[in-house]
């Protein structure tokens, strides 16, 4: 049994050490948001928070997430209402939606180590997150405006 | 008689006391005593050159802000940054993909739990250097991460991280030497005296 914390909510999985932290996510403990693309750490769609950090889960054996806490989009906010699921809704960024989840969970390490980020910035953060799409000139909106946001909430 | 012992007590004290003074033996150097030969360091440095100029290594040691692939040394996909720490940025810090060990498969990524380039203010560039400028930068302290020739060996010979090179995982091609004999070039090239090749030399 390998024991891990997803949204704040313990699992003891009994699976393969080297199987992908994806397939348990997905088909173990049965949260979809997180989507299969690439296979090879490449696209991006699979991106989860372990221990805070933008990992591929795609490429990330279970093992390594033993006794962490991973956190994926279904937990990102308890209510939808992290200050980028809020810009996501407000500039419609989405398309097909596939690369989303992923999107979200790399700018959301953006906006926690840079509340401020430059477009050079976003640029340094969410390159490596695929959009067939091609939605990216709203994805940087929408973390400039939540960015703002976040500003904004923090005053008051 | 009482004499004789008094006498032979203090010739016993002070031959105690003259050994204590003895200096202590040399330390074993931790490469051999071979005389200088600037011929034969400089020989042995380009050995050393040719594998750090190679794709497993010079990929990581890029002159730019982006690490570089393949055997071509295009840059990395993705355009993923250095980082302060040498281990990226933001959303792209190295470990986010590349795990401890190598992912199985062609094009997948490879992995070392130490994966990352130079930090930031210590970049310990190899790409570009000419054979003289990359020797003198090696044993340069302020450049090489503040090591001492022995280390300098030691880190070359020993290191995890650069011995990745030659377990780099599936499609990538090995330097041109293996570990043990690049090891043995750079302890020639140090114990011969570490010449630096002349600006010429290419």
């Amino acid at each position: 049994m390998i024991n891990i914390t997803v949204n704040g909510q313990h699992h003891d999985v009994d699976a393969d050490p080297n199987m992908p932290l994806l397939w348990v996510i997905r088909d173990i403990i049965g949260l979809t948001g997180t989507k299969y693309g690439c296979g090879a750490a490449q696209c991006g769609a699979c991106t989860v928070h372990l221990n805070g950090e933008a990992v591929r889960s795609c490429v990330t054996k279970i093992n390594r997430a033993a006794g962490q806490n991973i956190v994926t989009i279904e937990g990102l906010s308890t209510n939808n209402n992290h200050p980028l699921q809020l810009a996501w809704n407000e500039m419609n960024v989405p398309q097909c939606g596939y690369c989303q989840s992923g999107q979200l969970m790399s700018a959301a390490v953006l906006l926690r180590e840079n509340p401020n980020p430059t477009d050079q910035d976003i640029d340094d953060a969410m390159s490596g997150n695929i959009c067939r799409c091609g939605t990216y000139q709203r994805i940087r909106a929408a973390i400039h405006k939540a960015a703002d946001m976040q500003r904004e909430g923090a005053k008051i | 008689m009482k004499r004789i012992i008094v006498i032979t007590g203090i010739l016993f004290i002070a031959s105690l006391v003259i050994l204590s003074f003895r200096t202590a033996p040399p330390t074993p150097a931790n490469y051999p005593a071979i005389p200088r030969d600037s011929i034969g360091s400089v020989k042995a440095f380009m050995s050393v050159y040719k594998v750090l100029m190679s794709s497993r290594c010079m990929n990581c040691h890029p002159s730019g802000e982006s690490p570089l692939q393949g055997d071509d040394n295009h840059i990395h996909t993705m355009n993923v940054k250095r980082g302060v720490d040498g281990k990226g940025l933001y959303a792209a810090r190295c470990s986010n993909c590349h795990q401890a060990e190598n992912t199985a498969g062609l094009h997948m990524p490879p992995g070392n739990p130490k994966w990352g380039l130079p930090p930031a203010n210590m970049r310990m560039v190899f790409q570009g250097r000419t054979p003289r400028q990359l020797a003198l930068q090696l044993l340069d302290p302020k450049q090489n991460g503040g090591r001492t020739k022995a280390q300098l060996i030691d880190h070359m010979a020993k290191d995890d991280l650069v011995g990745w090179a030659w377990h780099p995982g599936d499609g990538r091609t090995l330097p041109p030497m293996s570990r043990p004999a690049f090891a043995a070039q750079v302890r020639l090239w140090i114990a011969k005296g570490a010449y630096a090749p002349s600006i010429k030399t290419k």
